[in-house]
């Protein structure tokens, strides 16, 4: 099986944020592989050992991004790729999803595409559906769980979360699959995955090596970002001799605070 | 009459989760923003009840695609049908509910148009006649406004419970009208549906009641002599603590949570999850048992409008949220507190 | 001069981190009551390649540098001392001893499969009447024929339980003019007849690891078994304690570390006198301490494992890294405790655990006293470190990661 696994590198979500000139700073926090992405990278190796083939990380961002790319490659993935331009940097999804999708169409026979449900910094969760959409392959979002994959009849069963049930969908191959945490363990890199990662020379493809020219401009603009005011609730304790006696007080209060 | 906004009427086997209703109760305001009514769009099948209901929440017309072909949510399906209606309307804004469907949904038709998405919307304004809408990220941490001013349609999702549901007004009159589109390609195949774990849905909640790792924190308990293994007796024990969780919960019919690191920890299955890798939720009432608040499971809770922290450790950085905090024992708190509500709730 | 890490580095950081907060961090307080080693924790240790981190791929290690095995070791410390301990024993004092004095047939049959973590490795020099002074010991080895006849009993070893293998001396020579120079250094696996173990219980600290006592009766080791030349035991002990104490070093820089952390959060949640308590000038000398600690003591492990990774002779500059770490980490986890109030003095808070973790490695593997006066005798020139006939191979990455020919 040819697997792609496409992934992001985000600030650490311990990390704290501000706004510093209109843009969201996170301090000296690490930049790391988005954690959802894990996931993704977990499930397109696990994919190749039980189907064989190979698993390549694939990712748009600034050149920083190696870094996210090496922590696939010390997880295992085979080989990485980068797409990076300066005419990229603005890049909303409709932007991101064309040029990981003309990235795709040039690594060329993909069987499937792994993502993780979002990214934690802009957590827009609509990437892997456009890219699908522009490939015109299965959009198999939220997995939680792949019951079936047959190369051989070129078909795969997921199920996918909903609020309400877990549905079960099959799709022919190549597909777009989007995984939720529930899927499976990370393992972590390997120490031959580490050296193997720092040694790597990372191919970097321009827009126009994937013959994404011209850039299309965003769609989208970002007028303002703020923090959201801090809520200063002092927290009032509630205190009784009894369990009982506590129970009814807290309950009160929350009838009068009108939250039931 | 061509209306200007459009709402997507997503349902479950025709039945709509109330973000469905919030958002044509949103919608409302931004038609009148544009001097236009609200058109609403299902697709599904069996769904005159749906169409009817929505009038009542306030569309002025509403279209079904409804055909037993359509029984099963299939995102590509539902796209081309979508998209269509949206060429055949010349729609400015089409907003969604946000939820596992639409976001996907949204995501396809937005290619369809090269226009540009915005999920999970708490806020918005007209501003020269287009959209600028709220949005957090970062797991909320950070809130950008964002724009779309070169494309039409906007296309929007709003957030579970970020704007009020309407009353319903049973007199309400509005057009329905039939659409015939058959989609193209089938690309998937439905092939059935399991139970989800999580009980009543997190994003949907009022009221929610969660567990963290504190819930195994019971000494006392000692588990039955077959389970010999230490992480399973303090799986063991940790279940007995969402059990009284769940007791909790049951009364007000409110949704049960938990933190990563009782996720991880095995006492409850991923769907429970609240925080940053997990759901972000919203309700009215939020009670944290035994939940220390990390950072992360903070930024999945803290616009809850009250939130309950029962901790034992007083200086716990979820109190620093929490409206009413108790410091004791969640084992001798929890059924305490579920007796008191039964009894206030009339439902002993 | 570069005190960069290499993106090599900060991955094994990274990866030893995750392992530790995720897999051992939930569940470190309940093994720590309970004054037992968490079953899983040397399986996996092995698995993830842990326990051979700086041995030489051709020897079934992972090829990685002797700073790599400190970086480990801090990070594994900031979770718990227990975890270090293993890197300690395991790979500080047994396994790369073995790999400098080792004879080629030596190593494929002990150290392969230490470095791949199939067999766990311990190291058997203190006796009940034989600590600092080790010359002291009343272990024997006879010789018989082509074998030795081991007796005597080994106390306060780390992993008595769980090793295969212990590095044991023992006196060859017992009326050697200079006592010294009778003790010679054995592999002894632990299967053979007349070898038994048992834990102590009752510790101050280190309660969620294995340390115990193991002793010979008869047990016969075939003379090939013998580590390095008849009475050149004492030395082999010495030059493994030069990379035990580096662990040890690594690992209080971490548990320094963890005081430091614990208190920054608390210091920032806590509040009195209608602040948080971080905002009181005492607590923020205690934080200020810590933190000029930690860098001290970092740059001193680093400095270390830089000249071990260059083939230098480090025993005065590891000595100096493991004194002022171990006893700054021991200053640390009070001072942690005392931000922390009455919480700190109970286990809801772990800095009660780092007390008392800390205060076993300020005795073991050299006291502060000990190290103390070796300072003074190499600032007096009382002291220096004669050549040893083998030293410990200096890191070379090529040779490292070469596979087996």
């Amino acid at each position: 099986m040819n697997v792609v696994v496409c992934v992001k590198q985000t600030p650490d979500t311990a990390a704290s944020l501000s706004v510093k000139d209109g843009r969201a700073s996170w301090g000296d926090a690490p930049l790391v592989l988005n954690p959802w992405d894990e996931y993704a990278v977990e499930q397109a190796l696990r994919t190749k050992e039980t189907h064989g083939g190979k698993v390549t990380a694939l990712s748009m961002g600034p050149t920083e991004a190696r870094e996210a790319l090496k922590q696939s490659l010390a997880m295992g993935c085979d080989e990485a790729v980068l797409v990076t331009d300066p005419a990229l940097a603005e890049a909303d999804s409709l932007v991101t999803s064309a040029a990981l999708a003309a990235a795709l169409r040039k690594i060329g026979d993909v069987d499937i595409a792994f993502f993780g449900k979002q990214a934690v910094d802009t957590d827009t969760g609509v990437t892997a559906a456009q890219v699908a959409r522009r490939l015109g392959w299965p959009s198999l979002t939220l997995t939680a769980a792949i019951p079936a994959l047959d190369p051989s009849q070129r078909s795969i069963t997921v199920e996918r979360m909903m609020e309400e049930s877990r549905q079960t969908v099959r799709a022919g191959l190549p597909a777009v699959v989007s995984v939720v945490k529930e899927i499976n363990e990370p393992r972590y890199p390997s120490f031959m995955g580490i050296r193997r990662a720092s040694k790597a020379e990372i191919p970097v493809w321009s827009a126009a090596d994937i013959g994404l020219t011209p850039v299309p401009a965003a769609v989208l603009s970002w007028p303002e970002m703020i923090a959201p005011p801090k809520v200063e609730v002092s927290c009032e304790f509630i205190e009784g001799a009894t369990p009982q006696e506590i129970a009814a007080q807290l309950v009160s209060k929350l009838f009068e605070a009108k939250v039931i | 009459m061509a209306e200007k906004v459009l709402v997507y009427l997503d349902h479950f086997e025709g039945v709509a989760p109330p973000a469905t209703w919030e958002t044509l109760g949103a919608a409302k305001g931004l038609a009148a923003d544009r001097q236009s009514g609200v058109a609403a769009v299902a697709v599904g099948s069996g769904l005159d009840h749906l169409a009817a209901q929505a009038i009542q929440h306030g569309a002025d017309h509403v279209f079904l695609v409804d055909s037993p072909s359509l029984k099963d949510f299939r995102p590509e399906a539902y796209a081309d049908i979508v998209t269509q209606q949206l060429r055949d309307q010349a729609v400015e804004v089409w907003i969604l509910p946000t939820t596992s469907r639409t976001r996907e949904l949204a995501a396809m038709v937005a290619v369809d148009f090269e226009t540009g998405v915005t999920p999970d919307v708490i806020a918005w304004e007209s501003v020269d006649g287009v959209v600028v809408a709220t949005r957090p990220i970062y797991a909320g941490k950070l809130h950008t406004r964002e724009v779309n001013r070169k494309r039409t349609p906007q296309i929007l999702t709003v957030r579970s419970r970020a704007f009020p549901i309407p009353e319903p007004e049973a007199g309400r009159t509005g057009e329905v009208t039939k659409l015939a589109i058959t989609p193209g390609h089938a690309v998937t195949e439905v092939l059935g549906y399991k139970p989800s774990e999580a009980g009543v849905s997190l994003s949907d909640a009022s009221i929610i009641v969660s567990g963290g790792r504190g819930v195994s924190n019971n000494p006392n308990l000692s588990p039955p002599a077959e389970i010999t293994d230490p992480k399973q007796q303090e799986i063991w024990r940790a279940q007995q603590g969402f059990a009284l969780v769940r007791a909790l919960a049951s009364v007000p019919g409110a949704a049960v949570g938990a933190s990563r690191a009782a996720v991880d920890a095995g006492y409850i299955p991923y769907a429970n999850q609240v925080g940053q890798t997990g759901k972000v939720v919203s309700p009215d009432l939020y009670i944290a048992c035994g939940i220390s608040g990390a950072i992360q499971h903070q930024a999945g809770m803290r616009t809850s409008k009250a939130i309950v922290a029962i901790n034992r450790d007083r200086d716990a950085p979820i109190f620093k949220l929490a409206r009413f905090g108790v410091v004791g024992d969640l084992y001798d708190i929890l059924p305490a507190l579920t007796t008191e509500f039964a009894t206030r709730l009339g439902k002993m | 001069m570069d005190l960069h890490l290499t993106p090599e580095h900060e991955m094994v950081r990274k990866m030893v981190r995750d392992f530790a907060e995720k897999e051992v961090a939930p569940i470190i307080q309940e093994w720590d009551r309970k004054g037992e080693m968490a079953p899983h924790i040397l399986p996996r240790m092995a698995e993830l390649g842990i326990l051979g981190i700086c041995l030489p791929v051709r020897y079934g290690g992972q090829g990685f540098d002797y700073l790599s095995l400190g970086l480990a070791c801090e990070e594994l410390e900031v979770v718990d001392t227990t975890l270090r301990v293993i890197m300690s024993v395991h790979m500080g004092l047994n396994s790369l001893g073995l790999l400098q004095w080792g004879s080629e047939e030596q190593k494929i049959r002990f150290l392969v499969p230490q470095a791949r973590g199939e067999k766990v490795a311990a190291f058997g020099l203190t006796e009940s009447g034989a600590g600092s002074d080790v010359a002291a010991m009343a272990s024997t080895a006879r010789r018989a024929g082509d074998d030795y006849v081991l007796n005597g009993e080994k106390i306060w070893i780390s992993l008595a339980t769980k090793a295969h293998h212990v590095l044991w001396f023992a006196k060859t020579d017992p009326v050697a003019t200079d006592p010294h120079d009778g003790i010679s250094a054995f592999v002894v696996e632990t299967a053979l007849p007349g070898v038994s173990c048992g834990d102590l219980h009752g510790k101050l600290g280190v309660r969620a690891g294995s340390t115990g006592w193991v002793s010979c009766q008869d047990v016969r080791v075939p003379s090939s078994h013998r580590l390095g030349e008849e009475g050149e035991g004492f030395r082999i002990a010495m030059s493994c304690l030069d990379n035990g104490r580096y662990t040890v070093a690594s690992g209080a820089t971490g548990l320094i570390r963890a005081s430091l952390e614990a208190s920054l959060r608390y210091a920032q949640e806590r509040r009195t006198f209608g602040r948080p308590i971080a905002g009181h000038q005492l607590v923020q000398q205690k934080i200020a301490r810590m933190v000029q600690s930690y860098e001290a003591a970092r740059l001193l492990y680093w400095q270390a494992g830089w000249l071990k990774n260059i083939g230098r002779r480090n025993t005065r500059e590891t000595s100096m890294a493991k004194w002022f770490a171990t006893d700054a980490s021991v200053e640390a986890a009070l001072e942690a405790i005392q931000i922390h109030g009455a919480y700190g003095y109970s286990d809801e808070y772990p800095v009660e655990r780092y007390l008392r973790n800390a205060k076993g490695a300020v005795i073991y593997e050299g006291t502060s006293e000990i190290h103390t006066l070796m300072q003074a005798g190499y600032a007096l020139g009382t002291r220096t470190d004669a050549a040893l006939r083998l030293e410990l191979p200096a890191y070379d990455a090529a040779a490292w990661q070469a596979a087996a020919a």
